[in-house]
């Protein structure tokens, strides 16, 4: 579980008309099945999900908001809490691990004092533990925002958050 | 004509590798010399050998550049495409002969025991033209299925041919599409499982990156076979540039009259629709991935009815995986009898291994099914690395279990791997060595499946739980002989009680485990020591007095102040002090603190 910090819900009124537009281009498609899509595009859009977000979803789609709340709940991929400006991934996927990705996972918490899934209180960096992202190749890895670190050693940890202070 | 062709690879472990800023790099020189009637730059799919990326190759020499930079461009430029020198110190080693010719890829051991055919446009063709999939014979098995065949002839070629489901539980595809066939229904699905959520696979996202047209074009021909006019490609969210390229593949398809209405003059209707997953494993199940795309919780629902009879939106649905796909417009162009030639006689044709791990030559394989796990391993994989001692392969990620090194030269294919206990998977393929700790591996499987158990039946949700809790009796060495016994009468409670495959295949990796490396959890439990010193609880931290030279740095750097000396004479660490965060290790220049 995400560290639940008090981040009052900041939307904006262009994200909200934003994301009644987006609901709207889904519901044109008039297809079954659309909840899915509309909270990856409401997490596109604010980052995060709050029950603001999921509230404008439910009314949009006419759903209960325990049907949205169910769904954003299950799929890791979504968050009800915000998200750091740099977020850290560290792979544990089965061809990481056995190289030491877990080491590399514990040396971050030990260096920014978080957990996985949480976030720093500046809000610079989250963290969490991420599945196989596929470049096996490179294990150990770990990603912050777009940036892809491979090979990479317990030693070079501070290294690596450094550059992002 | 060119008479140059440069290939870079842009899967996602060269990408990561920052292939595409070579990729851009190569297009801006060649523009600048001028040479863009003469030298043409493609981007494909993964060439295999992710261990060496990022890859390119250039052609007509066949010059196969590995671990290329951006800073090595120029060299490139200046020396192979102007003066026609091929840059050696790029090439890789396995490529270059003892005199300095350069072999062909195909002679190299990592590429010589392959046979490519679910990937074999995977690092030859450009994945975002359709023009080069048609050029390699791509959407003729569609026109000759629609034009020449019926339904039924389809689905007698599946049957013939032995392709069995390659995303784990190996059933019939053939016989799958015949239930789905026979069902009646005003609407049918076709759907497509790309939902690779075993840790260390990635073969599904390799195809999907290099080859989206022949995923597209089999799940035509299903459409075809079983009366279906719609398909859904379930993908992970995680694999952006394989959802990227399947959406410029879909809309030129329909571009080129190959999905929509009337394909091929005929009047066979097809569409397909992409749905992102949003990251839970238990979507692999199919029933599970069925109530995703309709937007709910991804839970599974018992079996019967199947979802042939009643699946997507309660309509009769079939769905296989992304490699049994690709391997479908093959076997209708070349026939039940070429693909049934290949392979084991219960396990026909080929299958696609992720090769992770402790192995030399990461990357992805594709071998004849009975190949044995000591070709693919040592011929293929190269061996662990720093000269380790293979201990095991694990297969089949976490419903699968570990493959000890006695059982090496069992020839691979669906019967015998789960006759020895483990299974085959989506593919993952992950070799430990001697530093790995079995019971850490299980452990490590359990809190994946205890994370992703969907919570619906009990036996899964609160089962794997407290096995999960057992194996961390074990690796803090509190455990007991008597808990031994416990877990593995829980493992069959867990397979027995469970309602879909995640829940009945879980505890395999600690059954396998506990069967080939009992005396490893013993040595945990009864001398309070974990021989492969991973399990921090029973490490104990040790100064080689004759190594030491009374530095001092570790006492300096230790954080509970655990170890005592007087300088320039050698320390020791108080075992009731030391916390084990290995800090002083870390900091030795002598390499003389050690893990007992």
């Amino acid at each position: 579980m995400a560290k639940k910090i008090d981040v009052p819900f900041n939307g904006t009124k262009e994200q909200e008309e934003k994301l009644r537009e987006e609901l709207a281009q889904l519901k044109k498609r008039g297809d079954n099945g659309l909840m899915i899509a509309a909270l990856q595009k409401a997490q596109d859009i604010y980052g995060y999900l709050p029950e603001a977000v999921q509230q404008i979803i439910a009314d949009e789609l006419g759903v209960s908001l325990a049907e949205v709340y169910g769904v954003a709940t299950f799929y890791a991929q979504f968050s009800l809490y915000p998200k750091g400006q740099y977020k850290i991934g560290v792979c544990l996927g089965t061809a990481c691990y056995v190289k030491g990705s877990g080491d590399v996972y514990k040396k971050i918490c030990d260096t920014l004092k978080i957990e996985g899934g949480q976030c720093t209180d500046d809000l610079k960096f989250s963290l969490d533990a991420t599945r196989c992202i596929g470049c096996c190749g490179l294990a150990p890895v770990m990603t912050i925002n777009d940036d892809v670190y491979g090979k990479v050693s317990v030693e070079e940890v501070e290294g690596i958050l450094a550059k992002y202070n | 004509m060119f008479r140059s062709h440069i290939l870079v690879c842009g899967g996602t472990g060269c990408t990561s590798g920052n292939s595409m800023k070579i990729y851009d790099a190569l297009v801006e020189r060649i523009r600048k010399e001028g040479l863009e009637n003469e030298v043409h730059v493609t981007k494909t799919g993964c060439f295999g050998l992710c261990a060496y990326g990022p890859i390119m190759i250039v052609y007509p020499e066949g010059a196969f550049y590995s671990q290329v930079k951006v800073e090595d461009v120029d060299e490139i430029i200046n020396e192979h495409i102007i003066k026609g020198r091929i840059v050696t110190r790029l090439l890789y080693q396995e490529t270059v002969g003892e005199d300095g010719s350069i072999k062909a890829l195909n002679d190299t051991n990592f590429y010589k025991k392959q046979h490519r055919v679910a990937l074999r446009n995977c690092g030859v063709i450009n994945p975002e033209k359709i023009e080069e999939y048609i050029a390699y014979d791509g959407y003729e098995a569609l026109g000759k299925v629609l034009t020449e065949m019926t339904p039924q002839d389809v689905i007698d070629v599946i049957m013939q041919s032995g392709l069995r489901g390659r995303g784990g539980a190996g059933f019939p595809t053939g016989r799958k599409w015949q239930f789905a066939k026979n069902s009646v229904g005003d609407k049918k699905y076709v759907c497509c499982n790309a939902d690779e959520g075993d840790p260390g696979a990635f073969m599904d996202r390799s195809i999907l990156e290099g080859d989206p047209h022949a995923v597209i074009e089999a799940m035509a021909i299903a459409a075809y076979a079983i009366g279906s006019d719609q398909g859904y490609i379930y993908v992970r969210a995680e694999y952006p540039i394989a959802v990227q390229r399947l959406t410029i593949a879909i809309n030129q398809a329909r571009e080129y009259g190959l999905l929509g209405k009337n394909i091929f003059g005929t009047n066979f209707n097809f569409d397909l629709d992409i749905r992102l997953g949003a990251g839970a494993f238990v979507c692999g199940e199919e029933t599970a991935l069925m109530t995703s795309i309709e937007g709910h919780r991804g839970e599974p629902r018992p079996r019967p009815p199947f979802p042939a009879v009643k699946g997507l939106f309660g309509k009769p649905t079939i769905l296989n995986n992304v490699e049994t796909y690709a391997n479908v417009p093959q076997i209708i162009l070349k026939g039940a009898d070429w693909f049934a030639s290949m392979g084991t006689e219960k396990s026909r044709g080929t299958k696609v291994f992720a090769l992770g791990g402790k192995i030399h030559n990461t990357g992805l394989v594709e071998i004849p099914m009975g190949t044995t796990m000591r070709e693919i391993i040592y011929d293929i994989g190269g061996g662990c690395p720093n000269g380790k001692k293979f201990k095991a392969a694990q297969t089949g990620g976490p419903s699968g279990g570990c493959i000890p090194a006695h059982l090496i030269d069992t020839p691979i294919d669906y019967d015998n791997l789960i006759a020895i206990g483990s299974m085959m998977g989506s593919g993952g393929l992950i070799v430990m060595d001697e530093d790995n700790c079995m019971v850490d591996i299980a452990k490590f499987f359990l809190e994946f499946t205890v994370d992703e158990s969907c919570g619906k039946c009990t036996a899964c949700r609160i089962g794997t739980k407290r096995l999960y809790e057992m194996l961390c009796k074990v690796t803090d060495g509190t455990a007991t002989m008597e808990d031994l016994d416990k877990m593995e009468e829980l493992c069959y409670y867990i397979k027995e009680n469970s309602l879909c495959g995640l829940g009945q295949t879980a505890p395999n990796p600690v059954l396998s485990t506990l069967h080939y490396f009992r005396d490893e959890y013993e040595a945990h439990v009864k001398e309070k020591r974990c021989p492969a010193g991973v399990c921090k609880k029973l490490l104990r931290y040790q100064i080689v007095a004759d190594k030491c030279k009374g530095c001092t740095l570790c006492a300096r750097n230790c954080p509970v102040g655990a170890i005592s000396g007087t300088v320039k004479e050698p320390h020791v660490i108080d075992p009731n002090k030391c916390i084990k965060c290995g800090v002083c290790m870390e900091k030795c220049r002598f390499g003389a603190i050690i893990k007992a």
